[in-house]
C-alpha cells in the first residue's frame, strides 16, 4: 500500500498503533505540524489521524495547521464522545471523526471510505457580507471594493465572524477557534483586534461588528432580526 | 502557525502590489532602524531572515562577530499608509537573532520577549497602555530655543488649527496601522499634544510605541512641522512624559482586581506595585535615559519626584486610578516617572522585571501617600520613608549599576553598553558650560 499516513500525536495511542499495523498501513506519529513537514514524504502525507484524547489543544492545532498546507491531506478525527461538542465550528479542521474507544474495523472502514475518492477539496473562494469581500485563496479583504489592510490575525478574526453572520461568539471561542490555544495573549486579545477591526472598516461599516454586552461579539444582524 | 503568516504576508505583497518591504527593528536606544528589500527577497527573508552588518547599530557591536541576523515577525507585516500610492511600500518587525539562530543578546525587543516569558511562565500576561506626550515646534535650528506652534499668550487661529488637524491626522494614520487610540487632547503647555493608546500586550505596545513616534513626526514634517519627544524642551512649562497603565491578566481575570478590597486591588497588585516602588531608583536610568529627562523630574510641573503611591495624588510616583463602576477588567496602576524618549521594550522589561520581583519576595506596599508631598520638608518625607527619584542622568546609572535586577532583566550585554554609552553622554554634559552659568556667573564673578 502506497498511501502514507501521519498520526499525532507521538507515541499514539496503542490500540491505534495495533489497528495501523494490523491493517498494513504505512504510518508516521509526529510530535508537531514542524515534525510532520520534516518527515513528509515526496507525494505527501496522503492522510491524517489525529487522536484528540490526551491532548486536544495540541491537536486542534495541529488539524489547523495541517489545513493550511497545500497538500490536500484527508483528516480523521479521533475523540471521546465528552468531546463532541469541540467538534462545533471546526468543520473546516476535519474531514471525517471517530469516536473513542473505536472498533477497528470501523477506523478501518473510515480510512478507506476517507481515501478512496481522491482529493476533492472543496473551498469557498470568497465571504461576502454588505459590501465586505474576503477572498479566502488570496487573503484580501475589500470593502465597497476598496482593498482593506489588515494584519494576519485581523484578518482571520474577521473571516471566522463573516462566514458566520449573525452568530453571537464568546471571547473564549473567538480566542480558541481563531487564534488556536498555542496563543497565550488572553481573552483581551479579542477585544483588542475587534477595536482594530472596527477601525479600520470605516465609520460606515463599523456597526458590522457589534458589541453584545456581557456575551461577546456577532457580525452582521442577528438572525432573529434584533 | 508560522506558515500560514507566511502565507498571508506573500499573498498580500503580491496582490496588493507591494514594492518595497522595510524590516524594522530598534537599538538599544530606542531609535527605529530600517533596512528595505525588495518583493523577491521576501520569501528568503521570511524563512531564513536577512544577514546584516551590526557593527554600526547602537548598542549591537561585538568584539568578535559583528553579523547578525533580522528575522521578520510576520505577525507584525503592515502596509504603509503612507508614500507612494503607485509604489506601495510594508513595513515588518523584526527580532534580531545570531548567526546560529539564538535570539541575539543585544536586540531590545528579544529582552522584553524573555521577560514576558518568565511573566508567562508565572501565569501571566502583562498588558500596557502608555499616554505620549509630545511637542509642535517650527522647524528647529541649531542654537536657537524651540518656537511653539501657538506661542504668544494669544489665540492664533490658524496655528491652533494646523495642530488640530495634525492631531487628528496622526490618529487616523494610527488607526490604519491598528493602533487604537483612546484620548487625544491639547495638553496644558503651549504646543503641547496627548496621545493616550488602548491597552495591549507589551510586545505588541513596544512596537506600536516605535510606529507612534515615527508616524507622530512623519504626519508633522508633511506639513512642515517639528514634533518632538524631547523631555523637557521648554523650561518653564512642563515637559512631556509617558504615563504608562500597566496591569497582569491570568487568563480572563485581571489578577489586579479584588473585589474585597477598599481599593480594589489584589495581593498580586499590591506586591506588583510594592516592587515597583522598592526598585524604582534602579530602573529610573532605563525609564528616563537622557539628561534631559531629569529636568523634567522636578517639583511643580505634575512629574513624580518622590518614590511613593496614591489613588489621586499626582505627585506620586505610581497612582491607582478610580475606574468607571469599579470595571474589575480596567482596573491598573499608572507608572508616572517614564518619558517618551525611552526605549519602549527595555523600559516595559524593567518595569516588568520590577513588579515581578515585587510578587515572587511578597514584598510589602508601603501605606498611600495622600497628602501632597511637594510640601513638605526633607525631615518629614524622611520619617515617612519616602525616598527621592534619582535626579540627575549620573545619579541614576550609579544606582542601576548596583541593580542585580536590572542587570538581570537586560542581560550583560545590554546592560554593560548602556552604562557606558550613559556615562560618556554624562561625561559630555558635565564639561558644557551653559548659558544659565554666563548669565548668573560672567558679569559678577
Amino acid at each position: 500500500m502506497l498511501d502514507q499516513l501521519v498520526v499525532y500525536p507521538d507515541p499514539p495511542p496503542p490500540d491505534l498503533a495495533r489497528t495501523l499495523d494490523l491493517g498494513g498501513y504505512r504510518w508516521k506519529a509526529v510530535r508537531s505540524a514542524d515534525d510532520a513537514a520534516v518527515h513528509e514524504p515526496a507525494a505527501g502525507w496522503t492522510g491524517a489521524i489525529v487522536a484528540c484524547d490526551t491532548d486536544p489543544e495540541g491537536a486542534w492545532a495541529f488539524c489547523r495547521a495541517l489545513r493550511k498546507r497545500d497538500g490536500p491531506t484527508r483528516l480523521l478525527l479521533l475523540l471521546s464522545g465528552s468531546q463532541l461538542d469541540q467538534l462545533e465550528l471546526r468543520d473546516d479542521l476535519f474531514d471525517d471523526f471517530c469516536l473513542t474507544p473505536f472498533h477497528p474495523v470501523e477506523v478501518e472502514a473510515r480510512l478507506r471510505h476517507l481515501l478512496f475518492e481522491g482529493f476533492s477539496q472543496v473551498k469557498n473562494e470568497t465571504v461576502e457580507y454588505s459590501g465586505l469581500a474576503l477572498n479566502v485563496d488570496t487573503y484580501q479583504a475589500t470593502i465597497e471594493g476598496r482593498p482593506l489592510d489588515l494584519t494576519y490575525m485581523e484578518y482571520e478574526l474577521l473571516k471566522f465572524l463573516a462566514q458566520n453572520p449573525g452568530k453571537v461568539f464568546t471571547r473564549e471561542i473567538l480566542l480558541s477557534r481563531v487564534w488556536g490555544y498555542e496563543y497565550y495573549g488572553g481573552a483581551r486579545t479579542v477585544d483588542v483586534h475587534i477595536r482594530r477591526l472596527r477601525a479600520k472598516l470605516g465609520e460606515e461599516q463599523a456597526n458590522l461588528i457589534q458589541t453584545v454586552r456581557s456575551v461577546g461579539y456577532r457580525f452582521g444582524q442577528s438572525r432573529w432580526g434584533s | 502557525m508560522l506558515e500560514q503568516q507566511r502565507d498571508y504576508v506573500l499573498h498580500t505583497v503580491e496582490e496588493r502590489g507591494v514594492r518595497l518591504i522595510r524590516l524594522w527593528f530598534t537599538d538599544v536606544l530606542g531609535s527605529l532602524k530600517s533596512f528595505a528589500i525588495s518583493p523577491a527577497e521576501l520569501e528568503n527573508a521570511l524563512e531564513d531572515g536577512m544577514t546584516f552588518d551590526g557593527s554600526s547599530i547602537d548598542g549591537f557591536g561585538r568584539t568578535l562577530e559583528s553579523d547578525v541576523l533580522a528575522m521578520p515577525d510576520a505577525n507584525t507585516f503592515e502596509v504603509l499608509p503612507w508614500g507612494d500610492a503607485k509604489a506601495t511600500e510594508a513595513r515588518v518587525f523584526c527580532d534580531i537573532h545570531n548567526l546560529d539562530g539564538t535570539p541575539f543578546e543585544g536586540d531590545p525587543r528579544q529582552v522584553l520577549r524573555r521577560n514576558l516569558q518568565a511573566a508567562h511562565a508565572a501565569g501571566f500576561t502583562f498588558l500596557v497602555a502608555p499616554d505620549i506626550e509630545f511637542f509642535y515646534f517650527s522647524p528647529p535650528e541649531k542654537g536657537q530655543a524651540p518656537v511653539p506652534l501657538d506661542e504668544g499668550g494669544f489665540f492664533d487661529l490658524t496655528t491652533t488649527d494646523v495642530a488640530g488637524t495634525l492631531r487628528k491626522q496622526t490618529i487616523r494614520t494610527l488607526e490604519t496601522m491598528s493602533i487604537p487610540v483612546e484620548y487625544s487632547f491639547h495638553e496644558d503647555a503651549p504646543s503641547q499634544h496627548e496621545i493616550d493608546l488602548r491597552h495591549t500586550d507589551a510586545l505588541t505596545m513596544a512596537d506600536s510605541v516605535m510606529t507612534f513616534r515615527l508616524v507622530v513626526k512623519e504626519v508633522a514634517a508633511s506639513q512642515g512641522v517639528h514634533a518632538t519627544f524631547m523631555p523637557k524642551p521648554l523650561e518653564s512649562v512642563q515637559g512631556s512624559g509617558m504615563h504608562v497603565h500597566l496591569s497582569l491578566f491570568d487568563g480572563d481575570e485581571n489578577a489586579f482586581y479584588a473585589a474585597d478590597d477598599p481599593y480594589n486591588l489584589s495581593p498580586v497588585a499590591k506586591h506588583f506595585m510594592a516592587g515597583l516602588l522598592h526598585h524604582a531608583a534602579e530602573i529610573t536610568a532605563i525609564t528616563n535615559q537622557t539628561v534631559n529627562s531629569y529636568k523634567r523630574l522636578v517639583p511643580g510641573f505634575e512629574a513624580p519626584v518622590h518614590v511613593s503611591w496614591a489613588r489621586n495624588n499626582r505627585s506620586g510616583l505610581v497612582r491607582v486610578p478610580i475606574t468607571k463602576r469599579g470595571n474589575p477588567s480596567a482596573t491598573r496602576i499608572e507608572f508616572r516617572s517614564p518619558d517618551p524618549a525611552c526605549n519602549p521594550y527595555l523600559a516595559f522589561a524593567v518595569m516588568l522585571a520590577a513588579g515581578m520581583r515585587g510578587i515572587t519576595e511578597e514584598y510589602e506596599l508601603p501605606p498611600e501617600a495622600d497628602s501632597n508631598l511637594f510640601e513638605m520638608s526633607e525631615s518629614e518625607l524622611a520619617k515617612l520613608g519616602i525616598d527621592v527619584l534619582p535626579q540627575s542622568l549620573s545619579d541614576s546609572l550609579r544606582v542601576m549599576e548596583q541593580s542585580s535586577l536590572v542587570q538581570e532583566a537586560l542581560g550583560e550585554h545590554i546592560f554593560e553598553w548602556f552604562l557606558r554609552n550613559k556615562r560618556s553622554e554624562w561625561r559630555a554634559y558635565k564639561t558644557h558650560v551653559s548659558a544659565f552659568e554666563h548669565d548668573r556667573y560672567l558679569r559678577v564673578l
